[in-house]
Order: structure tokens, then C-alpha cells, then sequence
């Protein structure tokens, strides 16, 4: 009960006029940036991050939280109205929702999919309120070993379980380390990988590097491959649900929450596998039969699955500092920014900003639901701007945001170098979150080994010296050796899904 | 920029069954970073009282960059066709554009060229008004409209809302 009269505590920090101003701001913002196609969560949150700068911490959590849970919805918004999903969270969204859409019920897609977000990402934070500083406090007595396992845990996992190949997954994340090596060596004060440019040298802005993967390496991913005659976008009216449409979403909003917050809390992160298995199951459990025609459980699900497991992971990045997904990746170093460094610590030294972030999910997850439904038709609309002119304005806010921090033109010409790099990676389909992951747990990483070694001397014994990290190393062992064995499943799983819904299309 | 045309990458399309050349010069990219990572933590000196030192590090991941770039390579004339990301606005069927890429390169280039001198709003406003032109858009003077409208307001968001002066360039004392 202590944590619950401690998240009151942010909620009233949180709950100002002005407060409440900036998080209505933050969700008309992330949701206007997250509809845009070809944008995602997480390149919303990379793109907005300028707007947060210089607003008090309490102010700028508030914003950010709207940002967040605005471009969360945004993305949903866009799979459900074009059937092309941008992101690998959102293709199970769209299977049902479009359906929905272009029989005319996309107003009640719509709605199933904001209530269901709003409810699991209700849940979601309570939990992550409930639990973070209860791992906090396990956490604050982990030695470097333990961390350095974690952190070995979170880039194997989301290497080898992303993506159709491995060897990609290896390729993008030791680029990733290689551009987290970049700048001075924490310990001996000296250079790496800099040729000699003084910008190189105190590291490189994780937001330039995720801002230039994500929103120019996107843009220019685009460019090369413009759809000419752009995709069908159906219409829709205010979002509503009739008596029906409520009885048959609420299960499937709650077991989607169910799936997605263990799958965000682990370092396997992300919210792919938890929709997927969210859809699976709601189509078992349907007796309708209208599965692949446009079933409400098939959007409720998922899309609560989705909300679930971002909240989720919150857990990990709060409590010790792991960031586990793209999105919490930019979070995280969002928070740097405030000087604010990530970790057990966390929950003890800057308590009262972590509470009033977490109450300040909770007024953003509100807000969402108040303003988006009826704004619903108007951001549709967005979705019908021109392509060249959206693409231009994506690289305007891109260079403004990468420009604006140092007034340095370097900074544009990083944007564009790392641009280039994703559009390399969306040619050769290497995934992206390994190499974010590589660029904020590399650096990690050195830091906890080095100390793990300078206290043992120099033994690398130390490293399996405390029995958490002997459990994390057993762990991957298991997870390398049955991966053969999940990749066959799911594929499997996989295929029946797709083969079944082509022939309900054709009947 | 010249030969743009020479760039065109095979299609990579799935269903055939052919070599993807391109990922023999991403094997490649990746093995020269490899080496030069080794080659230039090598340079470092190791400080004392600190058993792993900057090298260890550089050095496990050059050798990582190196082996995943041969694996690579093996992969590739074992014929591994690369999976390109689908997207909401991607059309993967038609093969690749790259002389709108470097339209848009060219674009971004002259904006770090040219931003300091004529400053933000003007920059930022050539940036939008190029890149819509390099994406195909005709309609330039909507298009130069619209990018100074963008540029010169998020100059004054910026210097009003957030009290950071964007560079005013040859505008200085207009705005």
C-alpha cells in the first residue's frame, strides 16, 4: 500500500492546470506524429524529444508520457485505416482491423483499439508501480556480474528471437557496439574511433543516432521504394461501440493484457510475440466464426497486448536501468538528459520523479481516451497527405531536432551519415533494435565488466561469482540450444494463421 | 554522383533464386570497420590497476564485426536473400530508386553546407522545398510556401517557446 500513497503523491505533483496543458500537448503531438505512416512509437518519442528541452523535469515527464502514449495510438490508428502495418507490433492490429475498416465498422476498431490501450495501459502502470521498486530493492545489491549477465541476457535475446535470421541480428548488433566504442574511454580518458573530429569525442547523442535509424533512415528507405499511387486509406466517423461490441472486447482487452506485460517486463522485450499470441488465442476462443472477416476480438486483443507490454517494459528500464525495447532506449536517454542516470538507484534517489512519471502515464493514458475519440476523423485525415510533401517534412523535423540541441551543422551531417546506415539496414533487412540495443548496453556493459575485473584483479572467475549470473548464463545456454526449436514452432504457428485467414478471403 | 544508375542493386526479390551482390559490400563495410576498431584500440595505452583496459573491448567487437562479416559472405554465395522491411508507404515490388535517394543526400548536404550562413529559417525552409521537389512533388512554389512557413515558425517556437536562438544567418535582426 506504501507504493500506492506513494503514486498519489506524483499524481498530485502531477495534477496542475499547467501540467495538464502539457500532457494534453504531448498526446494531440505524439498522436499527429504517430498516425503519420511510416512513423512508429518509437521514432515519434525521438522526434518530439526537442520539444521537452528546458521544460522542468515534472513538466517534461507529463509531455512525454502524452508523447508516448499518443504515438503508441497514432500507429494503431494508421494499420487499422491503411492495411499496411509499420511496425512488426501492429501487423496482428491490422489483420483484423482493416477488415473491420472496409466493412464499415472501423469506427468500432477504432474504439476497441483506444479503450483497450487505456485499460491495459492502466493495469500495465499500476503493475509497474507495484513491482518496480520491489525489484528495485533486489537490484540495489547486484554486483557488476550480475548486471553484466543481464545485459549479455537482453542482446542475446532480442538478437536471436527478432527478425527471420540471426546472422542479421549479430550483423546490426555489432554495428551497434562498434558505434557505442565511439568517443573518450570512461577509464583511461583516452579516445576510440574518433579520426581525430572533436565533435566524435564525448560520445555520440543517442537521440541523432535513433532519430537518424529511425525517421531518416525510414525517409529514405521510402524514397527509394515510393508506393506511386498511394495506399488506400477506408473513412471513418467518431469511434463508438455498440452494447455487443463491449461484451465481446472486454475479455479479450484483459487476457491481451495478461500476455503483454510479462513479455515487456522480460529482457526478451517487445510486443511482437505477446500480439501474435493474444490474436492466436482470441481466434481459438471465438465462437463466432467471423475470424478473418473483421472480428473486434482480434483488434481488442492485441492492441491491449501492445499497450501491456510497453508498459511493461518500464519494469526493467526503472528499476535497472536496462532499456529493452527502441522506445525505452530514447526514453532512457531522455531521462539522461535531465541527469538522471538510470538503475537501482533510481527508485531511491529520484523517487519522487520516477512516481510522478509513472501517475504521469496514467493522466496521459486518460487524456488519450478524453481527446482522441472524438479527434479520431481529423487525425484519418492526416493520413491522406501528400507523399513527398510528408517525407520532406519528416527530414525537416528531423535535422531541426538533431540541429537544435548543439546549433552545430555536424549534427546534420551525423543525422544523415547514421540516415544512410538505416537505410542500409532496411536494404539488407537488418533488424534495428539490436543496433540501438548495442549502442546503450555496449557502453554499459565495458563499464560493469571493468569494474567486476578490477575488484577480483583481473580474474574473469568473478564473473560467474554471484549466483544470479550463473543462473542468467545457464538461461542463454538453454535459450541458444532451443532456438532451433521456437523458430520451427512459430513458424508453423505462423503459417496456420496466414494460410487460414487467405482461405476465409476467398470464401 | 555521377553514374547514378550504376548503383541499382539487383532486385531482390524472394523468389528468385540469384546471388544478392550488394550484401558481399556490406560484408565487406562490416569487415573494415572489424579491422579498424582492432587496429585502433591498438594504439591505446593501457592504464594500470585496470586488468581489462580500453583495448579488451574494441578488440572483441572488431573480431565479432570481422567473423560476422565472413559468416556473411558464406551465407551470401550459399544464396541468403536479405528480407527488405515492408512499410506502410514501401512499394518492395518495383525495384529500387536510388537517384531520389541521392537527390535527397544532395538536399541534406546543402543544408549542413549552408545552414550556419543563411541560417535556420531559410535552410530549413530550401530543406522541406528540396526534398518534397527530390520525392517527386511539382508544385515548388506551395512547396517553398510551406517550408518557410515551417522554418520560420519553428524558428520563433524555438526562440519564444524554449528560449533557444536557432542561427538567425543573414536574417539576423530581421526576425
Amino acid at each position: 500500500m506504501e507504493n500506492f500513497e506513494l503514486l498519489m503523491g506524483g499524481l498530485e505533483s502531477a495534477l496542475t492546470p499547467m501540467n495538464l496543458l502539457y500532457a494534453a500537448i504531448g498526446v494531440l503531438l505524439g498522436t499527429f506524429v504517430g498516425v503519420l505512416p511510416g512513423i512508429g512509437p518509437a521514432m515519434a518519442i525521438a522526434l518530439l524529444l526537442p520539444v521537452t528541452y528546458r521544460l522542468e523535469p515534472t513538466s517534461a515527464f507529463i509531455m512525454f508520457a502524452g508523447l508516448y502514449y499518443g504515438g503508441m495510438y497514432g500507429g494503431s490508428t494508421t494499420s487499422i485505416l491503411l492495411n499496411t502495418p509499420g511496425e512488426s507490433a501492429s501487423v496482428m492490429t491490422a489483420l483484423e482491423g482493416n477488415k473491420m475498416a472496409r466493412a464499415g465498422r472501423g469506427a468500432q476498431a477504432l474504439a476497441t483499439a483506444a479503450v483497450g490501450s487505456f485499460i491495459a495501459g492502466t493495469i500495465g502502470t499500476l503493475l509497474v508501480a507495484f513491482f518496480s521498486p520491489a525489484l528495485a530493492d533486489v537490484a540495489v545489491d547486484l554486483g557488476a556480474p550480475s548486471y553484466f549477465a543481464l545485459m549479455v541476457l537482453a542482446l542475446v535475446m532480442t538478437t536471436t528471437v527478432l527478425g527471420t535470421s540471426a546472422l542479421r541480428g549479430f550483423a546490426a548488433l555489432f554495428l551497434g557496439l562498434t558505434i557505442g566504442l565511439v568517443g573518450l574511454d570512461l577509464n583511461t580518458g583516452q579516445p576510440r574511433l574518433t579520426f581525430g573530429v572533436t565533435q566524435l569525442v564525448d560520445r555520440l547523442d543517442i537521440v541523432v543516432v535513433a532519430v537518424g535509424i529511425f525517421a531518416l533512415g525510414e525517409a529514405l528507405w521510402v524514397a527509394a521504394h515510393l508506393r506511386r499511387r498511394p495506399a488506400h486509406v477506408t473513412p471513418v466517423g467518431r469511434p463508438w461501440m455498440g452494447r455487443d461490441d463491449w461484451g465481446r472486447s472486454w475479455k479479450p482487452w484483459l487476457r491481451g493484457t495478461a500476455f503483454g506485460f510479462p513479455f515487456g517486463a522480460l529482457p526478451a522485450g517487445g510486443a511482437e510475440l505477446p500480439t501474435f499470441l493474444s490474436y492466436l488465442t482470441e481466434r481459438k476462443l471465438s465462437k463466432r466464426g467471423d475470424f478473418g472477416r473483421g472480428a473486434i476480438e482480434g483488434v481488442a486483443g492485441p492492441e491491449a497486448a501492445n499497450n501491456a507490454s510497453a508498459a511493461g517494459m518500464f519494469v526493467p528500464m526503472l528499476a535497472l536501468g536496462l532499456p529493452v525495447t527502441a522506445t525505452a532506449s530514447v526514453m532512457l536517454s531522455a531521462l539522461q538528459g535531465y541527469g538522471i542516470t538510470p538503475g537501482p538507484q533510481l527508485m531511491t534517489d529520484h523517487a519522487d520523479l520516477v512516481w510522478t512519471l509513472l501517475a504521469s502515464l496514467l493522466i496521459g493514458n486518460t487524456l488519450l481516451l478524453v481527446l482522441n475519440l472524438p479527434l479520431a476523423p481529423l487525425w484519418a485525415r492526416l493520413l491522406r497527405i501528400p507523399r513527398p510533401q510528408l517525407y520532406a517534412g519528416i527530414l525537416f523535423f528531423a535535422c531541426l531536432g538533431a540541429y537544435a540541441t548543439n546549433l552545430d551543422p555536424f549534427d546534420i551531417a551525423l543525422l544523415l551519415a547514421f540516415g544512410l546506415l538505416g537505410l542500409m539496414m532496411r536494404r539488407f533487412g537488418l533488424p534495428v533494435l539490436p543496433l540501438i540495443l548495442g549502442v546503450i548496453l555496449g557502453p554499459l556493459m565495458e563499464s560493469k565488466l571493468r569494474e567486476a575485473l578490477t575488484i577480483s584483479g583481473g580474474d574473469y572467475v568473478v564473473l560467474l561469482s554471484e549466483p544470479l549470473a550463473v543462473v542468467i548464463y545457464v538461461l542463454i545456454a538453454l535459450f541458444i540450444l532451443g532456438r532451433p526449436f521456437i523458430v520451427r514452432v512459430r513458424a508453423r504457428a505462423e503459417r496456420s494463421a496466414t494460410v487460414e485467414d487467405e482461405k476465409e478471403l476467398v470464401d | 554522383m555521377s553514374a547514378p544508375e550504376a548503383h541499382k542493386a539487383p532486385e531482390t526479390r524472394p523468389a528468385e533464386r540469384r546471388v544478392d551482390l550488394g550484401q558481399y559490400g556490406l560484408a565487406a563495410f562490416m569487415i573494415v570497420i572489424g579491422i579498424y576498431t582492432v587496429f585502433d584500440a591498438a594504439r591505446l595505452e593501457v592504464g594500470f590497476a585496470d586488468p581489462v583496459g580500453p583495448r579488451a573491448f574494441p578488440y572483441l567487437i572488431g573480431t565479432g564485426l570481422v567473423l560476422v562479416g565472413a559468416l556473411l559472405v558464406v551465407a551470401t554465395a550459399r544464396g541468403a536473400q536479405p528480407e527488405p522491411e515492408e512499410g506502410e508507404d514501401v512499394d518492395l515490388s518495383s525495384s529500387a530508386d536510388w537517384l531520389t535517394v541521392l537527390k535527397l543526400v544532395a538536399v541534406l548536404l546543402f543544408t549542413v553546407a549552408t545552414v550556419n550562413l543563411l541560417g535556420w529559417a531559410i535552410s530549413g525552409g530550401l530543406l522541406f522545398a528540396g526534398a518534397a521537389w527530390s520525392l517527386g512533388s511539382r508544385t515548388l512554389v506551395r512547396d517553398v510556401i510551406v517550408g518557410l512557413v515551417l522554418a520560420i515558425g519553428s524558428w520563433y517556437a524555438f526562440y519564444v517557446g524554449l528560449g533557444i536562438p536557432l542561427t538567425p544567418g543573414v536574417l539576423d535582426g530581421i526576425l
